[in-house]
This record gives C-alpha cells, sequence and structure tokens, in this order.
C-alpha cells in the first residue's frame, strides 16, 4: 500500500504562493496561499461564489493563474503538468458520467483511460460505495445520490496521491457520506493528500488538518 | 449477479489496502486512446438516432438531385462529383457539432485533460470514432449515390477510395473547428464557418479525383494531394484540437 509504487509522483508537500485569478473583472482569488503535507487534508470554506471551485481548478492546472505558483515538492507543477496530474485526482460537482453507459461501464472507460484495473477490482469498488445491485443500469436511470456513489467508486479505484474533491457530498445520504469519510480517512491514512471544497462540516473520521476561508 | 459479487466485496471491506490501495500500472497512451474509442463507439452505438442523421442527409440529398434536376443521365452523371462532395462534406459537418460537446458538459474532457495522458492521442481517438461513424459509412454509401446519378460501374472502387481518404481529412479538420467553438452556445453557424474555409480543399480535389475517376482516366494527382492533406491533417489537427480543449476548458 505504498503510494510511491504506482509511478506516481508523491505529493508530499503541496504548496500554494499567492494565487491571484481574475475572472473577467472579477477579482476571484485574492492572494490564495497555503502548505499541505503528506496524509493532510485541507478544507476550503466560503460562501458559494466565494472561488473554491475556481482555487480546486486552479491546483489542478486547468485554469492559469495571473500570478503566483502551484509547488508540488518545491517544484512549479506548470513545468510538468503531465506528472502532477498522473498523480492526482480531481472530481467536480458533477460527476463525469454518461447517461447512455451503465454504472460500470462508465467507470470501466472513466478508470481505465488512467490505470490498468482488472474486473475483480472494478466490482470491489463498486460493492464499496453500495452499487453492486444497480451497476449494470443505464446512469440515466439513476438518481442523483446514486450517481455520486459511482463517482466515490472511481475515487476509490484512481489511486492518486493527491484528492481535489469539490463538495463530494452533494445528494448522499447518511450511509454514502460515511462511505465519503472511510475513503477519505484511508487517503490520508495511507500518507495521501486531500484539497476538499465543502461548507458542510467533513464527514467522520476526517479531521481537517488546516481550514482555508475564501472571502467572497 | 450481485451474489456472486459477495465475496469480492467482503473481502474488498475488510482489507481494503489490497484490493484500493495497490498500485496499478498507469495505463499506457494506446492503451487509453483505444479505450477512449471503444468508449465512443459504444456510446454511439446506444445513441443511434444521432448517427443515422448525417447519412440519411447524405442519402437524402444524392437520391433527390436526379428527381429535382433530369431523368437525362448524361447531364447527371456531369453533376454527380460535385453532388457526391458537396453533401458528404455537409453531412459530415452535421455531424462535428456532437464530437466534443457532451463530453464537455459532463466533464469528461475535463478528465481527459487531468488523466496525465496525452490529450492529444485521447482526442485523436475521439475523431478516430468520428471518423468511423461518419467518414466511412459515408465512402461506403458513395456507391449507391453515385449509381443513382448515373456513373458507371467501373467508377465504384475510385469514388469510394477518394472518398475514404477525403473523409479522414475532413474528420480531423473538422476536430479543430469543434474544439474552438466548444465553450459556445448554439456553435452550429460558428462552427461551419469556421471548418468550411479549411475543408475547401478537400472539396476540390475530392470532387476532381471523382470527376476523373467517373470518366475514367487516372485520378491519381488529385488522389495523392488528397492524400497529402489527410496526413497534414492527421499530424497537426488533434494537437489543434488539444490545445483549443485546454483553452475552453478554463
Amino acid at each position: 500500500m505504498n503510494l510511491r509504487d504506482s509511478g506516481a509522483v508523491p505529493v508530499n508537500h503541496l504548496e500554494a504562493e499567492d494565487l491571484q485569478l481574475w475572472r473577467g473583472d472579477r477579482h476571484v482569488l485574492k492572494g490564495v496561499a497555503f502548505v499541505l503535507g503528506r496524509g493532510e487534508c485541507l478544507q476550503v470554506t466560503g460562501t458559494n461564489g466565494a472561488g473554491k471551485t475556481t482555487l480546486l481548478r486552479t491546483l489542478c492546472g486547468l485554469m492559469v493563474p495571473e500570478a503566483g505558483r502551484v509547488l508540488c515538492e518545491g517544484r512549479d507543477v506548470r513545468k510538468d503538468l503531465p506528472a502532477f496530474h498522473s498523480s492526482l485526482m480531481y472530481l467536480g460537482h458533477e460527476a463525469p458520467l454518461k447517461a447512455d453507459l451503465t454504472a460500470r461501464e462508465n467507470l470501466h472507460y472513466w478508470i481505465g483511460v488512467r490505470r490498468s484495473v482488472p474486473g475483480s477490482i472494478l466490482d470491489a469498488a463498486l460493492a464499496r460505495v453500495g452499487a453492486s445491485a444497480w451497476c449494470e443500469r443505464l446512469v440515466r436511470t439513476l438518481s442523483a445520490g446514486q450517481k455520486r456513489r459511482v463517482a466515490l467508486a472511481g475515487l476509490a479505484l484512481m489511486f492518486a496521491p493527491l484528492w481535489l474533491l469539490d463538495e463530494p457530498t452533494t445528494n448522499l445520504d447518511t450511509e454514502g457520506q460515511q462511505v465519503v469519510g472511510a475513503l477519505m480517512a484511508e487517503q490520508l491514512a495511507r500518507g495521501g493528500a486531500i484539497v476538499i471544497a465543502t461548507h458542510q462540516q467533513l464527514p467522520a473520521p476526517v479531521r481537517a488538518a488546516r481550514i482555508l476561508e475564501l472571502a467572497a | 449477479m450481485s451474489s456472486a459479487r459477495m465475496p469480492a466485496a467482503a473481502g474488498a471491506a475488510i482489507n481494503t489496502a489490497a484490493s484500493f490501495g495497490q498500485a496499478t500500472p498507469a495505463a499506457p497512451a494506446l492503451s487509453a486512446a483505444r479505450l477512449a474509442l471503444a468508449r465512443d463507439l459504444t456510446l454511439a452505438f446506444r445513441k443511434r438516432g444521432q448517427l443515422i442523421q448525417p447519412l440519411a442527409f447524405f442519402a437524402l440529398v444524392t437520391m433527390l438531385f436526379p428527381l429535382a434536376v433530369s431523368p437525362e443521365l448524361a447531364r447527371l452523371r456531369a453533376m454527380a462529383p460535385g453532388v457526391l462532395w458537396v453533401a458528404a462534406l455537409l453531412a459530415s459537418l452535421l455531424a462535428l457539432e456532437f464530437l466534443f460537446r457532451d463530453d464537455a458538459y459532463d466533464g469528461t474532457l475535463e478528465q481527459y485533460a487531468l488523466s496525465g495522458q496525452s490529450l492529444t492521442w485521447l482526442l485523436f481517438a475521439k475523431t478516430v470514432a468520428h471518423w468511423l461513424l461518419t467518414g466511412l459509412p459515408l465512402a461506403l454509401m458513395a456507391p449507391l449515390a453515385a449509381l443513382s446519378l448515373g456513373v458507371a460501374a467501373a467508377a465504384v472502387p475510385g469514388i469510394v477510395l477518394v472518398m475514404l481518404v477525403g473523409t479522414v481529412a475532413l474528420s480531423l479538420i473538422g476536430a479543430i473547428g469543434a474544439a474552438l467553438t466548444l465553450g459556445m452556445k448554439r456553435s452550429g453557424a460558428l462552427l461551419a464557418l469556421l471548418t468550411l474555409p479549411l475543408s475547401l480543399p478537400v472539396l476540390i480535389y475530392g470532387a476532381r479525383a471523382t470527376e476523373l475517376a467517373i470518366a475514367g482516366n487516372s485520378y491519381l494527382a488529385p488522389l495523392e494531394l488528397l492524400a497529402a492533406l489527410a496526413v497534414l491533417a492527421v499530424t497537426l489537427a488533434p494537437l489543434a484540437a488539444a490545445a483549443a480543449v485546454r483553452i475552453s476548458l478554463e
């Protein structure tokens, strides 16, 4: 269970340096800075529109900040984005699922593009999130919470040292939230790092090492 | 079905580290691209309506021409190359709008861009899927359309070959346009405006080669130019599309 075996770049030290970002004439990220170590969880809070999603998208390199850098192990991540990307998993508030594929097919194609995962492990992950009974149904017939659970199965399988989660507990029932909590705790226990954007309380037993509040 | 999976599930719950925590190797770029291709083909066959639309358009246009113009074979035969190629160009344009749009909406492109895999390869795979679902069927339908326009059966192999090569270039050029118009609503008109000028060389050489094939002459020269365009498109278009997709994700 060593994260280093995956061939991905380890994330022992993630640092954001004075991130500044404008969207049109709106100053969204006003000098965001933080440090995140191995096995730590950073909670990003703030009102709606405060820039939580923007921050996550900037961290993973989808958006380019006007000023400031994101450093992983002391190196600017923009210098080698593919390597950084192979060590992170970004889960947006909309799960990247196709309505016309079954839950299992979705997972197969989504994960398969990144890593080769045998079918038995895929099934184990689906069972883990309580999706065994309906994983052969088309995603268009699933509820919002069920789609979220499929996304969680993807999270469990992705095996990335750094997780960037955007409101992962939305639409989930109590049991689903417990799964999120358990998955996050495992990620932290094996030395992974998590940045989670949510204004809700973190699902037990996870506790944030740091809380970053974004001002609107 | 679910009972068969229970042992694996129980094992996972007890020893998650062994199942999820175990590092599986990163997928090689080629197998990732193959998977992206398989995914698009599977999806296309689930949404057959979308698949048939451009093909039906091509069939209708080429079949209606003889009715509207004249049943005189010599006149039809003279128009055949133009009709075939304009119909093929517009049909492939019709299908382009769907190339990246759905994947942009549901976050698949975002996941592709963050997969650590080469986005160029993944988009190339998507474009190959697009060609298999529009270019290839169009080329296979061309004989039927050609025969209804009074073309001799001897010219059919040439027409199919030219159409096969030409549609490769059309799909790839179209991919650039589709990627560039991703961020926009109702992008259809702009997509046509962007793609058509770039597609004109393909139209000109394709129609010329078809004309020569119908007349029974050697069509090698325009076909080679068409092939050169296709090769150029294969090498450059995926790179341009990947850059455009990255911008649209910002």
